[in-house]
């Protein structure tokens, strides 16, 4: 056993020496494969931590949204659906939703406008977003376009926390008459419709029953919305694909570096190794040894930095991406959660391909006689 | 102090290093975990539907909430613009009638 251990250790210690011999061919190899892993885990971190908090932030969220639809587009629902919908066995309640969007033309910033029972006439609650975007704090006064054209301006009441940013940075929170006023929302409708279902498991069947009673209408399950999120972040989800693929792709480019064949000063030194009593396997080991050095120590980088990167650093370096050309973006903090599975997918992934690719082109450069593969 | 030792070394640091963030990230997730905590609260109250992430456009603020033709919004031959239309892309599972 320690003679095993120390024949390794033995080989380990030559691999270094050998891998410092060429130190800017190899710490230049080492800091490219870092950031690709960086990438590569980055990316995997992010979209899993995001998915995450969007299931348990969203958990909330309406059991059933109904929306009316008018020539494939949405449009305002009349509360005469109300009562329809609250008959249908298994509906607790149904809240209408009143809520719209705002473009705030001097700062060129987009607003979710939203009717609350707690915002008294004249008065706005605002998202941490906004009061930033705005540089405004409770008691200023935010001016919003009336569509009669004249401008109001509300008084701020207070800022949503800044701990609830990922769900409320956008928002202006107003009351329900000023809401109304400003859109010049027709009385007797909504935007759309929350409805409360008693029994998770009734939530598809109470959806069938609202899309049979109104054929107009597109019910939006709770299930449905945390699949949205799911389904943006996946991997085949737009962006995501691209950066995924090119990080893929330049590590690919890396093992074929290495699986095509070595330089004439590696063939050279297996062939003098060879000449001087190592055997086959002996230099499969060394190579195995210099390319595990190097993706291991690579990946446990890559992984701890894209691991700092996201989660403590909110993931900075993909805001401009995420961010797109919208002047309001929230600030916020992900919780960590990094699956075990993922990990060892990252393992498989960087470290073993190019470990195996490492060894390939240096087992055909073994088996060649010594003296062929010195003079080669 | 032998090579193959420092890169054990190294090797330990970089693992035990990793372990603990991993360990904290678990167990601690401080900041984090009260803005999630709070973000919860909050959408229940208003009854939210979605993550505040990008707000270019209707449709990626909004993404479960928007319409089926949410790329061709202007037209229907008004190809994607906004940058964050390339990170929402509409759901690919809705359902008209379920």
């Amino acid at each position: 056993m320690n003679r095993s251990v120390e024949r390794h250790r033995n080989i380990l210690d030559f691999a270094l020496s050998s891998l410092l011999r060429r130190k800017g061919k190899n710490v230049s190899l080492w800091v490219m494969y870092t950031l690709v892993v960086f990438l590569i885990a980055a990316i995997v971190f992010y979209t899993h931590a995001l998915k995450r908090e969007a299931a348990l932030i969203l958990q909330g969220a309406p059991d059933i949204v109904v929306q009316k639809m008018v020539a494939g587009r949405h449009d305002l629902v009349p509360f005469g659906y109300v009562e329809k919908i609250a008959a249908i066995p298994g509906v607790s309640a149904v809240r209408p939703r009143l809520w719209g969007y705002y473009y705030d033309q001097v700062l060129g910033a987009n607003y979710t406008l939203m009717a609350s029972g707690d915002a008294p006439p004249g008065t706005a609650d605002i998202g941490n977003g906004v009061a930033r975007t705005l540089r405004i704090v409770e008691g200023d006064f935010i001016p919003i376009r009336a569509v009669p054209g004249a401008t109001t301006l509300f008084q701020v009441r207070k800022v949503l926390p800044y701990a609830s940013e990922l769900a409320s940075s956008d928002l202006i929170l107003l009351s329900e008459g000023d809401l109304r006023t400003l859109f010049d929302f027709p009385r007797g409708f909504a935007t759309d419709l929350a409805v409360t279902v008693g029994n998770p498991a009734e939530r598809a069947t109470v959806a069938a029953k609202i899309a049979a009673l109104f054929p107009d209408s597109r019910p939006i399950l709770n299930s449905e919305i945390l699949r949205t999120y799911d389904s943006i972040f996946d991997w085949r989800g737009g962006m995501m694909v691209v950066m995924l693929g090119v990080a893929v792709f330049s590590f690919v480019i890396f093992a074929w570096d290495k699986a095509t064949g070595l330089s004439a000063e590696e063939r050279k030194e297996i062939g003098i190794l060879k000449s001087v009593g190592w055997e086959t396997g002996d230099v499969l080991l060394l190579k195995f040894w210099e390319g595990a050095v190097v993706s291991l120590a690579a990946f446990l980088c890559g992984v701890t930095l894209a691991y700092v990167q996201v989660f403590f650093f909110s993931a900075s370096l993909f805001e401009p991406a995420l961010k797109g050309w919208a002047v309001l973006y929230p600030r916020f903090k992900l919780v960590p959660d990094v699956d075990p599975y993922q990990l060892a997918v990252l393992f498989f992934l960087t470290v073993v391909p190019y470990t195996v690719a490492t060894i390939i082109p240096s087992w055909r450069a073994a088996t060649v006689d010594p003296d062929a593969a010195m003079r080669s | 102090m032998r090579k193959s030792t420092v890169y054990f070394l190294f090797t330990l640091g970089s693992v035990i290093l990793l372990a603990v963030l991993l360990w904290s990230g678990r167990y601690g997730a401080g900041e984090a975990g009260a803005m999630q905590e709070a973000s919860k609260i909050l959408v229940q109250e208003l009854q939210l539907t979605d993550l505040c992430l990008f707000t270019e456009a209707r449709y990626t603020r909004h993404p479960a909430m928007a319409d089926l033709h949410s790329a061709f919004q202007d037209h229907p031959l008004a190809l994607e613009h906004f940058p964050s239309g390339s990170l929402a892309t509409p759901p690919r599972f809705r359902r008209e009638r379920p």
